[in-house]
């Protein structure tokens, strides 16, 4: 019997990279626009603080694409 | 289609039960936590994962094949070794649903299968190595997994909070509910390319057991369609006990914690099956709401419910087993035996229903937490799942019926359950 431990160990180092790092993209994302949200509040605007937050949306999106990619590979 | 004989339409029917069995089952896992931080009401959620569902059976057919090419011996199978694998599967999957827990289907039915196999054919007709690689190595990775990831997830979503990147607000709560939406569309779809693919492999392997299709074969269109259905009409019936658990009883989840447990679980199922694991997305989802409760600062898992949940776990497979075994050795009677069997299952999905009844959850209650923790004792629950789902060695075959119903009902009885579709 032989135990693959290497594609284990790969399983739980991708999903561990990929979820921390996915649900910090976001994290960012929804903070930027939680400043935009602010500062629309008290008339001003943050610009770059929405770029930064589509930007980080854009990945999310992107990595959801590739999961659906793999799902149909 | 020649030679498709009576048994081998009763496996067929059987085996769509099963995946309707499995879709509402398996609805919490992708919807339990988008329904219980409100992100989705959960008539739409139940319904969006029933559509993404439909969609995943289509997109593949590798799972199906590792099942009717690979972990048992399928010159030595008979089609009735099916049917009484899917026997003892559906009334594990009907009785965890009765008393709410999230347990895997895919272990149902793999046990089924091999109690069955044996029964028939003896140890040697099951694959070993590939069972303990492709089953119960990823079964215990993946909750461990996906919990560690979604712990780390949750701590660094709240600590990115605190540092000054506030996020809070209207804008916070839609981006939250977007992103969970997200991942449970991709738990969804991944659920309907694994789990409706397992019923296809079933099936698939009945067809090649009963000479109607050569060995070797992808599963004819007919099959992918009809299993694709059945787990999406399953999924959109919704499992709201198991819902309930998982998105209520396990822990209490905020939006941000909802996030990071869906998202760690969608990416865990999707790293695993790529790299080629059979693996439960109920253990996933499970040990990554359970990351995410304990990843928030004041954040609490209720052992006592999760430690019920993992012996339904231990369970599973052996008690799948069990029932696949006694069910194979009655149909090797001959038609009367399988009639028997068939009659058996009715009558205890029937019964299982019935008593679901008393105590009815659906999607007006399913956020209700004054119920699921306080309401059922860990003993109990786990005695009555062994006294449920055991038939018991009767002398003769029918009294082992009379013996085992739980409920009065009685077997001439059409019995109109939900389960046998």
């Amino acid at each position: 019997m032989k135990i693959d431990w290497a594609a284990l160990g790969s399983v739980f180092g991708v999903s561990l990279v990929v979820t921390v790092a996915l649900v910090a993209l976001f994290t960012l994302g929804v903070a930027g626009l939680s400043r935009r949200e602010r500062a629309l509040a008290q008339g001003d605007s943050a610009a770059l603080a929405v770029t930064g937050a589509y930007a980080c949306f854009t990945a999310c999106a992107a990595a959801v694409g590739y999961g659906i990619y793999l799902i149909m590979a | 289609m020649e030679s498709f004989s009576l048994i081998l339409a009763i496996v067929v029917v059987t085996a769509l039960a099963f995946d309707f069995t499995n879709g509402f089952h398996d609805t919490a896992n992708a919807m339990a936590t988008t329904i219980s931080t409100g992100a989705l009401k959960p008539k739409i959620a139940v319904a969006m994962s029933a559509v993404l569902n439909l969609v995943g059976a289509f997109l593949s057919v590798e799972v199906a094949n590792t099942i009717s090419k690979g972990l048992v011996d399928e010159t030595g199978i008979r089609p009735e070794v099916i049917f009484a694998a899917l026997v003892g599967a559906i009334l594990w999957n009907l009785l965890t649903w009765l008393i709410g827990l999230p347990s895997s289907s895919s272990h149902a039915l793999m046990g089924g299968l091999i109690g069955a196999t044996v029964a028939s054919a003896g140890v040697d007709a099951v694959h070993g190595d590939v069972f303990v690689t492709n089953i119960l190595i990823p079964a215990i990775a993946a909750p461990v997994v996906a919990g560690i990831a979604a712990l780390l997830a949750t701590r660094l979503s709240y600590s990115l909070g605190s540092l000054g990147k506030k996020a809070d607000g209207k804008a916070a709560a839609k981006g939250y509910r977007a992103g969970q939406i997200a991942s449970a569309g991709l738990v969804s779809l991944a659920h309907g390319t694994n789990d409706a693919q397992k019923t296809m492999g079933i099936i698939t392997l009945a067809l090649v057991a009963g000479d109607a299709i050569a060995p070797g074969s992808n599963p004819p269109t007919w099959v992918i369609l009809s299993a694709g259905v059945a787990i999406a009409l399953g999924t959109y019936l919704g499992g709201w006990r198991i819902i309930r658990t998982m998105g209520k009883g396990l822990t209490d989840l905020q939006p941000q914690q909802g996030f990071a447990a869906q998202t760690s679980a969608a990416t865990v199922i999707l790293a695993s099956s790529h790299i080629g694991f059979s693996l439960s997305t109920t253990h996933s989802v499970s040990g990554a709401v359970m990351g995410a409760g304990l990843g928030r600062k004041g954040g609490v898992v209720r052992w006592s419910t999760a430690t019920r949940m993992f012996v339904a776990w231990g369970l599973t497979l052996p008690a799948a087993a069990l029932v696949g075994a006694v069910a194979e050795w009655v149909t090797g009677f001959g038609n009367w035996g399988t009639a028997l069997v068939a009659v058996f299952l009715v009558a205890s999905s029937a019964a299982i229903w019935r008593r679901s009844r008393h105590e009815v959850v659906d999607h007006t209650n399913v956020n209700d937490t004054s119920v699921s923790d306080t309401t059922q004792e860990p003993p109990g629950v786990v005695t009555t799942a062994i006294a449920a789902v055991t038939p018991p060695p009767a002398g003769t075959v029918t009294d082992e019926l009379s013996a085992t119903l739980p409920a009065p009902a009685p077997a001439s009885e059409p019995a109109p359950s939900q389960a046998t579709l």
